[in-house]
């Protein structure tokens, strides 16, 4: 029996709009337990990033709590590592330093700094590219830096935030087969932000689909095909189709939303 | 190097030859009297004494790189380049720290910027009276003098600097458990720091107008207080001469800080 790490707890969330006020999440309920992978899969808008940012501690819920390993989130921290989309490394420090960043500044042992960077600079195959600053790398390079500058501090949870969204198709699949690999190596729970129907497929325990506005939890389902996952197997196709209809009825109700001028995000 | 690379280099002589060339020529088919206009011959000629040692060498009187570096020009440019230095340390050195504070926190802007407001249209040069009647002759109003001109510039652009940094540095930060002197120190001060070196580079800029006024004022010495003195002998191929000198004085600080500029902000996209 696994332990419970992310509990949501009827989790509301309203944006004040100058006209009117955005719902843009309510009543999340939902349980993670320990080294779980969970997707956020939906359309923009559906709050599946308001959630993660919830976990987070970036921004509190309305109303409800978010409870990890058995503690209340108020504020962020290095327990739950965030890989945001856009990358966010520090664009003054090198590889090497932004890795380190967060040991240092707890004061770690240096002996005990340059083993972990040797060490995620190995896995995440870097070593080459550790004197760079981040301008002279690729993107996929960057979310590499950006991955191990979360693990560095070994959390027991990755929020990631459509961490591949920008990456092209093939540097984003050999991405997710390395993230699939430090995973099951590390034993983390993972809350990963995706629009990515296959993308969510190709790396989830378990889907969660999101509804527009207000976000709630459309379907909650377990991911039971064997890993490595296969694209083209007939399991993958059949909960694709599934998970197609559904997130596009989302898609429609968004864009819906659109054209009637409601803002979206 | 190649011939083609070569030539191209020397594009950029062509125009200042000619310019001397014609002025060498007007001024010697007598065109213009030479106390007015001194041909660039002169002006050399007078450069070359300037720079020399005034007395011939004497064993006696020191090491012979101090009689070396005797000459009045070579003075008078390390006076004015001192002035500079010391006036943007303490000039910006003030405004480097309240920038970040008026940047990062709304309240301390809140409470400073009025005054800020009202104090920065002024132009330093407006200050020279109070300076002397504060300071006296000398060093200290002309470093003064450069110091407010430095100021401005440099806490203009900090308090830019600070706002205009991409929030999600500072999530990332926090997410890696930075509090908030570490946020400052580690975040905030880079992310501004394009910013803050414009700042830098422009409050130079004024602070060397400033010295070059200050001197014609306050002191007795360095380049500006030079020229004015030549201007007394009408030893106008001596003012030409100091004139230049200014020129690259403040062409050899730009250089240096720029250099340092392109060192700093090395990590910094469009900069190659």
């Amino acid at each position: 029996m696994t332990t419970t790490q992310i509990e949501i707890n009827h989790v509301s969330k309203v944006f004040k709009g100058s006209e009117q006020d955005v719902v843009a999440l309510k009543d999340i309920h939902l349980s993670i337990p320990e080294g779980q992978f969970v997707c956020l899969l939906g359309p923009s808008g559906c709050g599946k990033s308001t959630l993660l940012n919830a976990i987070a501690g970036f921004s509190l819920p309305s109303t409800g709590d978010v409870i990890v390993s058995g503690k209340k989130v108020e504020e962020p921290g290095p327990d739950r590592g965030m890989v945001f989309q856009e990358y966010a490394l520090f664009p003054w420090m090198t590889v090497e330093d932004n890795i380190t960043f967060g040991l240092k500044i707890k004061n770690e042992d240096p002996v005990k700094v340059k083993k972990k960077l040797d060490e995620l600079l190995t896995t995440l195959k870097l070593t080459d590219f550790r004197k760079r600053f981040p301008k002279d790398l690729s993107g996929g390079m960057r979310q590499r830096v950006a991955i191990a500058r979360v693990l560095a501090l070994d959390p027991p949870i990755m929020l990631m935030d459509e961490p591949f969204g920008a990456l092209d198709a093939l540097t984003r699949r050999s991405l997710q087969d390395e993230l699939l690999k430090i995973w099951s190596e590390l034993k983390k729970t993972v809350v990963f932000v995706t629009h990515s129907i296959e993308e969510s497929i190709y790396l989830a325990d378990r889907i969660v689909v999101m509804s527009y506005r207000p976000g709630t939890v459309k379907k909650d389902i377990m991911v039971s095909i064997p890993r490595p996952r296969n694209p083209a197997d007939p399991d993958f196709n059949n909960l694709k189709r599934e998970l197609s209809e559904m997130v596009m009825a989302e898609q429609n109700r968004f864009e819906m939303a659109q054209m009637r001028g409601s803002t979206g995000d | 190097m190649n011939d083609k690379g070569f030539l191209s280099k020397l594009k950029g002589v062509w125009v200042p030859a000619l310019v001397l060339i014609v002025w060498e020529g007007v001024v010697r088919a007598g065109w213009v009297n030479p106390q007015v206009l001194p041909a660039p011959s002169a002006v050399l000629i007078r450069w070359y004494h300037y720079i020399l040692p005034v007395e011939a060498y004497d064993p006696e009187m020191g090491s012979w790189l101090a009689w070396a570096f005797s000459g009045e020009l070579i003075r008078d440019l390390f006076e004015s380049f001192y002035r500079v230095l010391m006036g943007c340390l303490i000039g910006g050195g003030l405004a480097l720290p309240l920038g970040l504070l008026m940047g990062a926190s709304r309240t301390i802007y809140d409470y400073m910027n009025p005054l800020i407001q009202v104090l920065r249209p002024i132009p330093p040069i407006a200050y020279i009276p109070l300076a002397i009647l504060w300071f006296g002759l000398g060093n200290p109003p002309a470093i003064f003098l450069i110091a407010l001109g430095a100021f401005f510039p440099v806490l203009m652009n900090t308090i830019v600097g600070v706002r205009a940094v991409d929030s999600i540095y500072i999530r990332a930060g926090k997410n890696l458990g930075a509090g908030s002197f570490l946020m400052f120190r580690k975040i905030i001060v880079p992310a501004s720091m394009p910013y803050i070196l414009s700042g830098v580079r422009i409050g130079i800029g004024t602070g060397f107008i400033c010295m070059i006024v200050a001197e014609m004022i306050a002191v007795n010495n360095g380049l500006g207080y030079r020229i004015l003195e030549a201007r007394e002998y009408f030893w106008s191929d001596k003012i030409i001469a100091g004139m230049f000198s200014i020129g690259l004085l403040g062409l050899a600080i730009d250089t240096v800080v720029s250099r340092l500029n392109n060192y700093l902000l090395r990590w910094h996209r469009g900069l190659e």
